[in-house]
């Protein structure tokens, strides 16, 4: 198929910026988004341009380096998927296509595409671990029990790759479902109970200093996650906030 | 010239570890704060060292190339992580997992290295749970085990699909804990270019920013490379795109002999590649061989009708249906080892039973197990005379909740429902058991250079089992690495910071420099990926799943013509000082250039079959692998000498005191 | 804003107390004007009583009033900054795929409610309190007549069709605004389990009837005077 290409090319982090219009042609329904993005990448090295930036790395769906918005949404108009997981299939022959990074002031365009999210590593820095020394003598891993919908939960909110779609997607660039994944990993296992009071302080005034916006409950954010993150974490996240600030 | 010394401690093997960790030479905490240490790399191996080097109380800088540790590639891990807890209580224990591991790498692994493996998995899993990873459990609240290919016993960890995602978030969470003290210096987005050695020592390393493209300089006591394997020589895999040999490479040009590269493994349940654009290949886990049952048609006529779209899987009966791994290893069946499984699949193809229009596919079938578990289901819910429909409802439930990301992921990429159709699956390059070659401190021929993870060359043999990756590179970085690292160290605690403005690091920078300077100012024809893509299907054809003497030779002239060639007409787009990925590539493929003929020099040279490496002049009546134990039971380690074909083999002779040489056999 | 509220969860959290307490409120308010449709004596005694009572006057309308000014001062201050987290927009933003348009227009149902109370409190909160504290007859009886003049004045306020129809339209934003709100709320204050089905659904009737309610007296009384 034929398509028409409204891409997002900035020099860099001081240059403006602006859409820019590209045809690709020939492209098989059967390529995968970023692979149709290096038919075009080669195409414009032909020509001695300079290719367009990208994130990407596993091109599985779990490295959570790809980060396009796709026609107004992260990753594109399919769920459940990241970027690199988007099919050409899901577009017509002769379809217009925007193609933009993630928009937040929080994570500042590197190049083109390319958008700076340590904001994230500085939010999991603040607490998003459990202290423990690498001993070779912590207790037996069978030692605690953890119930078996405690540790799926805990396991479906560690699921989260940090690609930052929920901010790409959240009209106020909130980042309440990244972190509230991250809270939740551990508020749900005894092993994060010890320090979960600090843990969600930490995290949530690390968060209100980077800049996201706050939550209004769109829950846009649960639909475009790659990995299905539940609202669930966030109003959990909102208790374990009020318990350590207020009981 | 360097003699290849793996000093093994001695004692008897299951007290090798033990002896030797109390008689090291350790340093004291108040000495540790004025000792640096480079980590380059941060997966598993080198984000869990990392952390632990913190935590002891060291200086750490860590390199990724990637914005956050947490994306390394480990990440994509899907089965599991191996450890002899015994949980199961089903006979396991550190001695039989060692003997999986050593027999599982068809004998060409270090046995001392392998127990001591074995010895620290189940300290890994305690590690991990304590570290918060959400490992699945059973209704008692007990941590759940599965099977994994290759092996009796039920001995793999997992979380859901994503194990080695949770096991780097675990790894990452531990380092997180001291980039906020201070005690881990992050670099996210650099590259290392080179090492810089001082006095025969690795004293340091040069660095790209990847976003600014200014090239800096490291010094530390120590250098720890953690960078994976080099899978993406072959351009596709199932590594990442960036996956990248050029630090393994790198230090291997500045004295650290490379072994084994011709030990590489071919995965065999990936999804098959649909057409020439193809950038990578996704793998399936191994997994889903506990429930999937792998076949052809029996009839040629019905591959053929299959290939041309004309006959769908589903319409071929029972009988004309060929189950070859159950056929041909009815002991291990559709868990044999991932060579084996990999060599009978090529076989098949090769033969013209492959089902897909390119004839290089074989399905994987989940209809019996849908069935069994459905049948199973009804029973413990108390259904009398279920229906079919109503087995296959139950059953399916079960089979999506073991395996539902999976299929999902499958169902996204070929746009078919694996549920009601068999899966396509294929071969794909995957995990490199060669890399650098390191002594049982996992230190390299060079001085404090070590080498840690998929990087390295020591536990996996020939072929690697599934479900050990990951044990190795928690291992190393966990609970290897910082013992033998402070043995090294304790000496050089008089030895004050490492100054970076010596000549050593000025002619490093310099020529790191004028390589990168090469590129943007070649006016060449063809881009990076043209050039790799070349090299990816000279290996893959010549050096791939089954060699022989005569397309090895080829493939070394190939690849040199090829590499002359690169050198000459690449060109390279942007500029030296700004974020360009072009310009990252052609740096790593001009070391695949070099790394993919010793690759195929090594091939050559082993004259014999032997896990991942078939040479087609080395193989039983009956179509196996034949190795050959009196001439080949050795590690090559190449040191390099200014040209890849001209490398100098030395040979470590492999010792089995403990197990004895068999011939493997899943029959 | 300080201290506790300086957080975006708390912000949150008083957010959604704040509109529980206005959603309680709404309640009592419906019910008051329903007895109006079917008894003036009853709307009469019952407004009577709502004016004249210090414990409703000079306790729960200042509470009443600071919930509201609260909601809405926060609410446009959470507007400003979340509007300030994405300092460059998207040149193409598909907002209805993820997310339903109440959700997304909170403020601007706000704002026509902020409107509507405005255009409320002229009509009557503002001649009440003139009546009452400014005039001081807190009779509630029309010089020369007999009996309360609440209802009276109620039937005279919607004779205007300009006025319903402002009316009409501010209550089925005051609907589109609970259909996200209610449920919202709860979720801001964590509460988000098994229950949750039940809240929403609630919410989603909530939002429909209790609007509805309001409009029916104002279309009750204009068609009825």
């Amino acid at each position: 198929m034929n398509l028409t290409l409204k891409i997002w090319r900035q020099k860099g982090p001081q240059d403006k910026g602006q859409m820019v219009e590209y045809k690709v042609t020939d492209i098989s329904e059967h390529m995968s988004f970023l692979e149709m993005m290096d038919v075009l990448n080669e195409s414009l090295v032909a020509k001695d341009e300079v290719p367009i930036a990208f994130d990407h790395d596993c091109r599985e769906g779990i490295c959570g380096m790809c980060s396009l918005h796709i026609n107004g949404e992260p990753h594109g108009p399919d769920r459940g998927i990241t970027t690199c997981q988007l099919h050409m299939r899901t577009f017509k022959d002769g379809d217009t296509i925007y193609i933009e990074p993630w928009r937040a002031k929080a994570f500042p365009v590197i190049k083109d595409l390319i958008v700076d999210r340590m904001a994230f590593e500085r939010i999991q820095q603040a607490g998003g671990y459990i202290s423990v020394n690498t001993s070779g003598n912590t207790q037996d891993a069978n030692a605690t029990p953890i119930s078996k919908i405690d540790a799926d939960l805990s396991m479906d909110a560690a699921a989260c790759i940090g690609c930052g779609a929920c901010v790409a997607s959240c009209k106020n660039s909130s980042a309440m479902l990244f972190v509230a994944a991250k809270v939740s990993q551990y508020a749900l296992l005894p092993q994060g109970r010890v320090e979960a009071a600090d843990r969600v302080r930490n995290m949530v005034a690390q968060m209100d200093l980077e800049g996201f916006g706050n939550c209004t409950n769109t829950g846009a954010c649960e639909v475009e996650c790659p990995k299905g993150i539940s609202l669930e974490n966030i109003a959990r996240m909102n208790r374990e906030y009020l318990k350590a600030t207020i009981i | 010239m360097t003699t290849l010394n793996s000093r093994i401690p001695e004692g008897p093997i299951k007290d090798k570890w033990t002896l030797y960790k109390d008689h090291i030479d350790l340093v004291n905490p108040a000495n540790k704060r004025n000792i640096d240490i480079i980590v380059v790399g941060t997966g598993l191996a080198g984000g869990s060292a990392a952390a632990t080097l913190a935590e002891l109380g060291y200086n750490v800088k860590a390199f990724a190339y990637q914005d956050s540790p947490r994306r390394a590639h480990s990440i994509a891990a899907q089965g599991g992580i191996n450890a002899a807890k015994n949980y199961m209580g089903d006979g396991d224990s550190n001695y039989r997992l060692f003997y999986d591991t050593v027999k599982g790498g068809d004998y060409r692994s270090r046995e001392a290295n392998v127990h001591r493996l074995a010895e620290v998995s189940g300290a890994i899993i305690d590690q991990c749970v304590a570290q918060g990873v959400p490992f699945a459990r059973d209704y008692g609240g007990l941590l759940d085990n599965r099977s994994f290919g290759g092996v009796l016993v039920s001995r793999t960890f997992y979380a859901k699909g994503q194990t080695g995602q949770q096991l780097l978030l675990g790894a990452y969470s531990a380092m997180n804990r001291q980039i906020a003290r201070g005690k881990i210096d992050m670099y996210n987005r650099h590259e290392m270019l080179d090492v810089v050695k001082i006095d025969g020592k690795a004293r340091g390393i040069i660095a790209r920013d990847l976003v600014t493209g200014k090239i800096e300089r490291h010094s530390a006591h120590a250098v720890v490379i953690a960078t994976g394997g080099y899978g993406n020589v072959y351009f596709l895999s199932t590594n990442a795109m960036g996956s990248n040999a050029t630090a393994a490479w790198k230090i291997h040009k500045k004295g650290a002999f490379f072994a084994n590269p011709c030990f590489t493994q071919i995965h065999p349940t990936c999804i098959p590649r649909s057409g020439e654009y193809q950038s990578k290949l996704t793998l399936m886990s191994e997994s889903l061989r506990n429930d999937g049952r792998i076949w052809v048609p029996k009839k040629i006529e019905d591959a053929k009708a299959i290939q041309q779209g004309k006959l769908k899987p589903t319409a071929i009966a029972e009988e004309d249906r060929d189950y070859y791994l159950e056929r041909r290893y009815p002991a291990f069946g559709n868990l044999v080892p991932r060579d084996v499984a990999s060599r009978a699949a090529k076989e098949r193809c090769d033969a013209g039973y492959g089902v897909n229009a390119t004839g290089e596919a074989v399905y994987l079938d989940f209809a019996d197990a849908i069935k069994r578990y459905g049948t199973q289901q009804a029973k413990i819910h108390g259904i009398a005379n279920p229906t079919a429909e109503k087995i296959y409802e139950l059953g399916q439930a079960i089979v999506e909740e073991k395996y539902g990301n999976l299929f999902q992921m499958y169902e996204k990429i070929v746009d078919e429902n694996p549920y009601k159709t068999p899966m396509m699956i294929y071969p794909a390059t995957h995990y490199t058991m060669g890399g650098v070659w390191v002594d049982y401190n996992l230190m390299t021929t060079v001085d404090g250079l070590y080498c840690i993870g998929e990087a390295n060359f020591s536990d996996h043999g020939a072929n690697r089992l599934g479900a050990s990756a990951l044990m190795q590179g928690l291992a190393d970085g966990y609970f290897v690495l910082p013992y033998t690292i402070g043995d090294y160290l304790a000496a050089d605690i008089r030895t004050g910071k490492i100054p970076t403005d010596t000549p050593e690091f000025d002619a490093a920078e310099k020529e790191v420099q004028s390589k990168l300077e090469f590129f943007v100012n070649n006016k060449g024809t063809h881009s990076v990926d043209y050039y790799h893509k070349k090299l990816g299907k000279i290996m893959w054809d010549k050096v791939g799943m089954a060699r022989n003497a005569k397309g090895l030779t080829e493939a070394i002239k190939e690849i040199h013509d090829l590499r002359e060639d690169f050198w000459k007409n690449v060109k390279v787009p942007g500029e030296l000082n700004e974020l360009n990925p072009e310009l990252e590539k052609a740096g790593r493929v001009a070391d695949f250039l070099e790394l993919g003929e010793l690759f195929a020099k090594d091939a050559l040279n082993r004259e014999e079959s032997c896990g991942g490496h078939f040479r087609e002049e080395h193989v039983t009546e009956d179509g196996e692998a034949k190795r050959d134990d009196v001439n080949f039971a050795y590690v090559a380690a190449w040191e390099y000498t200014g040209k890849p074909s001209e490398a100098i083999l030395h040979k470590e002779q492999l010792e089995f005191k403990d197990i004895e040489l068999k011939t493997r056999s899943y029959k | 804003m300080s201290g506790f509220l300086s957080s975006s969860i708390a912000r949150k959290v008083a957010m959604a107390l704040s509109a529980l307490f206005l959603i309680i409120f709404l309640i009592i308010h419906l019910a008051v004007n329903l007895t109006s449709v079917f008894s003036a004596d009853v709307f009469n005694e019952a407004s009577h009583f709502m004016g004249t009572n210090p414990l409703i006057q000079f306790a729960m309308q200042p509470v009443l009033i600071f919930g509201v000014v609260f909601h809405f001062v926060m609410g446009f201050v959470l507007e400003l900054k979340n509007k300030s987290a994405r300092n460059v927009k998207y040149a193409n933003y598909n907002g209805a795929a993820n997310a339903s348009w109440m959700s997304r227009n909170m403020v601007v149902s706000g704002a026509v409610i902020l409107a509507f109370i405005v255009l409320h409190f002229i009509d009557f909160w503002i001649p009440e309190i003139n009546t009452k504290y400014i005039l001081g007859d807190m009779s509630g009886v029309l010089p020369g007549e007999e009996g309360y003049r609440y209802f009276e004045e109620l039937q005279h306020k919607f004779a205007n069709p300009a006025r319903v129809g402002a009316y009409v339209i501010a209550f089925i934003l005051l609907g589109l605004h609970l259909a996200h709100g209610f449920q919202s709320a709860f979720q801001s204050i964590g509460f988000n389990n098994k229950y949750t089905k039940c809240v929403k659904s609630f919410g989603t009737w909530y939002s429909i009837l209790i609007p509805f309610g309001f409009i029916f007296v104002a279309l009750y009384h204009y068609f009825n005077h």
